[in-house]
């Protein structure tokens, strides 16, 4: 199993329309081999086409809670569960986020 | 105040050595050698008469223990001698809140919540010792067993269910039992202690916009006031870095570091980590899971069900705050940019200013 680079979480491959990708179980990180990030841009302008897209099987939730509230002055970056994209994520990686966990 | 397990000098031999890389990680005064030996020694003392219970046998020799700086910031330093854990609590503090403090960790009603502390010397009044002035310049000084820290490679680890179950048994532990004055928890002091830094950085489109959510704070946010509503006994300094495994290495998760305990609106400890779900910066799930696990513990800071940001929303702000303030300053200081979690929290900061 492979571990995130960036929170050292264990990432688990999923299998997005015939494209294999890792993704940390921790910090949802998405973990992209040569070639992938252009199999899916691929398929992603398959999608633009008329053609209704296909079943896109989100990764699994992590076990339990439903998008807890937030209050008004919240960053509006909120990741839902099962929405991630190929691109950087804010959570633990963040940098100095590390850091702050540990101190006043 | 920060614990770490890292290793930062060594003792050996009767002779101190600090590795002063290792053990300044942050700015601030670095402890000098002559503060690590006496807490070294209250330490090893302290490890002494536990051992040792008077009356009994002598104790078998023991092999001489490594000494480690735990931490050494201004707020305290903390050095470990084997078993033991002692720390000089900052210039300044008020002994006589602290005391309470102390006998309040040492009382049977915080037992399985916060790490009780080693006795103190038999010749020291009340629940600390004070170092000679020639070593700490008079500072407190006060021993408690090792506790296992949360591993700072493993944020995935982080035992967010058990710190807020930890919050919810300490929130429903009735402050009238426990000994007393009381002092109050020093969350909004210190909130005030980091916007009033703030003075030291050249004046900076950060900076104001950290003032601005600050003036939007309700007075008692701020330590200018009372708070409102009932007062619970609180931890007052809510972080990874306060919570320890005792008996190392796996014993249950325990509260550590008195300093800011007291009476205060409970909320205030379960504000740092929705301050920091809010900013965007705590995954939802380890948000979730904290709260949760404390709603179900009975914890009294927030309804039991429904929306608990009536609550959680000015402390977390003045917690949003004070973290932007001090990394605004640290960044100041360092001569340095703002690092991705501090421009975060200081836009969180904006959005906070610009509410109706």
């Amino acid at each position: 199993m492979l571990v995130c680079p960036k929170c050292h979480g264990q990432m688990q491959t999923y299998n997005r329309s015939g494209v294999q990708i890792e993704q940390c179980t921790n910090c949802r990180g998405i973990f992209l081999d040569y070639g992938e990030l252009e199999a899916l841009t691929q398929l992603e302008g398959k999608w633009q086409q008329p053609a209704p897209p296909p079943a896109y099987p989100a990764p699994p939730m992590q076990p339990g809670y439903p998008q807890p509230p937030a209050p008004a002055w919240g960053a509006p970056q909120h990741y839902g569960h099962g929405h991630g994209h190929g691109h950087g994520h804010k959570h633990h990686g963040h940098g100095g986020f590390a850091h702050m966990l540990f101190s006043s | 105040m920060t614990t770490t397990g890292e290793q930062s000098g060594a003792r050996r031999g009767g002779t101190v050595r600090i590795d002063r890389q290792a053990a300044r990680r942050g700015a601030g005064p670095a402890a000098d050698d002559a503060l690590i030996a006496a807490l070294a020694a209250t330490a090893a003392a302290a490890a002494r008469r536990t051992a040792r219970p008077p009356g009994a046998a002598p104790a078998p020799p023991t092999v001489p223990a490594a000494t480690t700086v735990l931490a050494d910031r201004p707020d305290g330093t903390v050095v470990r001698v084997g078993s033991v854990v002692a720390k000089a609590h900052a210039p300044g503090t008020d002994a006589a809140a602290l005391a309470v403090r102390v006998a309040v960790a040492a009382h049977p009603a915080l037992r399985g919540i916060l790490l009780a502390p080693l006795p103190p010397e038999p010749a020291a009044e009340g629940a600390c010792g004070v170092l000679e002035p020639a070593a700490g310049g008079g500072r407190p000084v006060t021993a408690w067993p090792y506790g296992l820290p949360v591993d700072r490679h493993d944020p995935a680890a982080a035992p967010w269910a058990e710190a807020a179950v930890l919050l919810a048994r300490l929130h429903n532990v009735p402050p009238a039992a426990l000994p007393g004055p009381l002092p109050p928890m020093r969350g909004p002091a210190k909130a005030a202690l980091a916007v009033a830094r703030l003075r030291a950085v050249p004046d900076c489109a950060a900076a104001r916009t950290v003032r601005r959510a600050w003036r939007r704070l309700p007075a008692w946010a701020r330590d200018e006031a009372p708070h409102p509503g009932p007062a619970a006994l609180c931890h007052g300094d809510l972080h990874l870095g306060q919570l320890v495994r005792h008996p190392a290495p796996d014993g249950p998760w325990l509260l550590i570091d008195v300093d800011d305990l007291g009476t205060g609106p409970a909320a205030w400890d379960l504000a740092r980590p929705a301050m920091w779900f809010a900013a965007g910066l705590l995954e939802p799930d380890a948000w979730a899971r904290f709260l949760a696990a404390y709603r179900a513990a009975g914890g009294p800071a927030v309804p039991h069900t429904g929306d608990p940001w009536a609550q959680l929303d000015v402390p977390a702000r003045a917690l949003a705050v004070q973290t932007a303030a001090i990394g605004v300053a640290k960044a100041a200081r360092e001569g340095r940019e703002l690092d991705e979690a501090e421009s975060e929290l200081v836009a969180t900061c904006a959005r906070i200013a610009q509410l109706e």
